[in-house]
């Protein structure tokens, strides 16, 4: 098998490893797979962690080396710090799941300040459509979500926060 | 700056963190609010993977073979922990422990955002800013709610005020600098502390004034983390986060 098919199967490999905290989601989408490529004589993946203290990074690391060692039993998954992971490198695809589960996706570019806290931004509720909905806490159930409810529908809901 | 030095600024990186995660953990079902009590011990998590990716850098420089960042956590006595003192603080009550964050989260802010801009060391650069963007929410969720206890009724704005007068005289420990943090200064690693305090003052003094708190003198201040000489609280810390890996170090998930 010439080289580029190896990397080409182990990326194929890659396409259904899933977040083990947004099992909707791969791990691909979420934008945390960065680079597959072949170096001294295996495949290396690498991968960018969502937060430091993310616990799901382990369990990510684990099943992308396990996914992969399918298709190269040498492949090495290394997990690259710089540059840090963005909520920008989310897909579009990616997005529309997050919505379709609940979950409100972050709207527009990380490096705007404003939207890092949720002041002045308007969050729709991912249920009911509408705009008026309440941060609770820039908190949530995992390191990568803040916790808000819908004024008109009353429903809790979750907002992945822009980072 | 010589390896130890360069050793021991990564150590006090990952024990400020450490410990005050350990703290923030004991929140954990006590907070006032369900929110709270998510929130501070998400922050907690923040800090212990910023400890995680500092102290593997830190045990790769150990002078008697590498260590893990397991070893730097669970096997080091209260005397070979650096932290500032501030962190290992008594949570006190929701606002002691919301005027220690809001303190430390400032301090940390400040350090972080030049760590991530030198170029001295890449690695710690990467971490950084990761962490920039983390203690970014920390600092605006603790400088919320001293706004809201001091803006909010007389008992909570008294309170609190009381919790700042008692905090105050670990502050000035942030901002000393012995010879690692000279050194550390010096090559570009670390960012001048007399800068860094000034930036310091301005961003806790706009929020002091709109929660509208008294800032305290800055009279004497207690010192001595840095160097391994703790209050009596990083013992019970340490006590109840170690016993575990002690009394069984190969214990695996």
């Amino acid at each position: 098998m010439d080289l580029n098919e190896l990397v080409a199967k182990v990326k194929r490999q890659l396409e259904d490893v899933m977040d083990p905290e947004l099992p909707f989601l791969t791990v691909k989408e979420m934008g945390m797979l960065r680079n597959v490529y072949f170096k001294d004589g295996h495949t290396v993946i690498e991968i960018t962690p969502t937060y430091s203290g993310c616990p799901a990074t382990d369990v990510i690391t684990q099943s992308t080396l396990e996914a992969a060692l399918v298709a190269d039993p040498n492949a090495e998954v290394k997990v690259v710090m710089s540059p840090a992971w963005t909520t920008d490198w989310i897909s579009e695809v990616a997005r529309q799941k997050m919505e379709d589960h609940g979950i409100a996706p972050p709207i527009g570019q990380s490096h705007d300040r404003a939207f890092l806290t949720g002041d002045g931004k308007v969050i729709p509720c991912p249920k009911c459509k509408t705009k008026n909905t309440k941060m609770m806490s820039a908190f949530g159930s995992t390191a990568c979500k803040a916790s808000f409810t819908c004024l008109d529908c009353f429903e809790p809901f979750e907002h992945f926060k822009c980072i | 700056m010589n390896n130890t030095q360069l050793k021991d600024t990564l150590l006090r990186l990952g024990d400020d963190a450490m410990i005050l995660a350990q703290r923030l953990g004991e929140w954990c079902g006590h907070a006032p609010i369900l929110e709270e009590d998510i929130a501070l011990t998400n922050v907690a998590l923040d800090l212990i993977g910023q400890t995680q990716s500092y102290y593997t850098l830190a045990g790769k420089l150990n002078e008697d073979g590498v260590k893990t960042d397991d070893e730097l956590a669970f096997f080091r006595t209260d005397m070979e922990y650096q932290n500032l003192l501030i962190v290992e603080q008594p949570n006190g009550h929701f606002g002691d422990t919301i005027i220690r964050q809001f303190l430390f989260d400032n301090f940390a802010l400040l350090r972080a955002e030049h760590l991530a801009s030198q170029t001295v060391n890449e690695d710690v650069a990467a971490i950084a800013a990761k962490a920039v963007k983390e203690i970014r929410y920390h600092a605006d969720h603790s400088g919320k709610w001293v706004r809201r206890l001091g803006d909010g009724t007389k008992e909570s704005h008294d309170k609190i005020q009381k919790s700042l007068n008692n905090i105050w005289k670990y502050t000035g420990e942030m901002f000393t600098a012995d010879d690692t943090d000279k050194a550390a200064i010096e090559a570009g690693l670390l960012p001048d502390f007399e800068t860094m305090k000034s930036q310091w003052d301005a961003a806790v003094d706009v929020v002091l004034k709109e929660a509208g708190l008294d800032r305290p003198e800055d009279s004497w201040m207690q010192q001595g983390g840095r160097r391994g000489v703790h209050t009596e609280h990083l013992g019970y810390i340490l006590a109840e986060m170690q016993v575990l890996p002690r009394t069984y170090p190969d214990a695996t998930w």
